[in-house]
């Protein structure tokens, strides 16, 4: 849930990326960290396994600009992807403003993808949210990869209630910050629609 | 959080940080947003240090319920130079304690209950504040203009 400091004037909000396993999420969260000033952000934080794989989260703390004064700053998260980490997953999603999925564009990782959504819906149910009340978007990762199924495909299939949708190379930055804006800019039209929690 | 209750709060930090001798004292939703800070905390990343407490606690608490155990509330780390002392405040928060040998787990321990106490008091009040009225909200006064200013590249 956002929070509004008053003594620091800051509006803080939480953004989690969520998706399949290996599709792409810290490579988001890597090339933001990348790409953004150090004055806009702070240290970027992988708990990770030995092997790379993240074992609870990533996360990077962004300041996009001032509102009216108040800092807006945006904490964003990466969840597990692997299907065994499902508890962290849930724990992770406590408090969220906005959802990105990382879809793997892989045409066999379809399958992970779907499995992967359904398991963002639940887990929100278990958390008193629904996603089709939550600022959401898709972003198709891996496009430039020679097995990537057809974007229409993946859109019936990941996003029938055409939420915002981009096209990404994650690795490369295409659609990164896209993506980053669209959700950012939803959460705060929300935050905004709801007149403040 | 309203204004008022945030001033008092952190009051309460700032003299928990006195009475227990502390290095700095913390205040983080269970969402690892800080709240409230007091103490010597310009060489510590908060931000960090709140994200990660709010994690532990989030996992400790997953822990709680597979053992069908209320939330555990409060944790102790011993370091070689600073320790940490975490309580769940109400429910709804995370209090932090950061210290050294000028302190000890039993007088932190002892100045937290009250702190805690107070805080919880104050939570209550927010609560009954907030359902009584939306509260002073800046999200009131936003305009579609000033959201797209922020991303004008």
């Amino acid at each position: 849930m956002s929070f509004i400091n008053y003594s620091s004037r800051e509006i803080n909000c939480k953004l989690v990326y969520y998706g399949p396993g290996l599709g792409g999420k810290t490579t988001n969260l890597q090339f933001i960290y990348a790409r953004t000033s150090p004055e806009a952000k702070g240290k970027m934080i992988s708990l990770a396994t030995e092997t790379e794989r993240t074992l609870f989260f990533d996360f990077l703390p962004l300041s996009l600009g001032e509102i009216r004064g108040f800092r807006t700053r945006f904490h964003l998260y990466t969840v597990p992807g692997q299907v065994f980490y499902d508890a962290s997953r849930k724990l992770i999603l406590k408090g969220v403003d906005g959802v990105v999925f990382v879809a793997d564009s892989q045409i066999e990782r379809m399958e992970a993808n779907i499995e992967s959504l359904e398991n963002l819906r639940a887990n929100l149910i278990e958390q008193g949210y629904n996603l089709d009340r939550l600022p959401y978007v898709v972003q198709y990762n891996k496009r430039d990869l020679p097995n990537a199924a057809p974007l229409d495909e993946m859109r019936s299939l990941l996003n029938p209630t055409r939420v915002p949708e981009f096209e990404a190379c994650a690795t490369t930055g295409v659609g990164v910050f896209e993506t980053l804006k669209a959700i950012a800019k939803a959460v705060l039209t929300e935050l905004r629609r709801a007149g403040g929690s | 959080m309203f204004p008022e209750e945030q001033r008092q709060i952190t009051n309460i930090c700032q003299k928990l940080h006195r009475d227990s001798n502390a290095k700095a004292v913390l205040l983080i939703g269970r969402d690892g947003q800080p709240i409230a800070e007091a103490g010597e905390v310009s060489e510590i990343d908060v931000t960090s240090l709140s994200t990660l407490t709010a994690g532990n606690v989030a996992a400790t608490g997953g822990i709680s319920k597979i053992l069908r155990e209320k939330d555990f509330t409060s944790q102790f780390h011993e370091g070689e130079k600073t320790h940490v002392h975490i309580t769940l405040v109400a429910g709804r928060a995370i209090l932090v304690v950061l210290f050294d040998e000028r302190s000890s787990l039993g007088l932190v321990r002892l100045r937290v209950r009250k702190a805690t106490d107070e805080m919880g008091r104050i939570f209550e009040d927010v609560k009954r504040k907030a359902a009584l009225q939306t509260g002073p909200s800046i999200l009131n006064e936003i305009t579609d203009a000033d959201i797209d200013k922020l991303f004008n590249d």
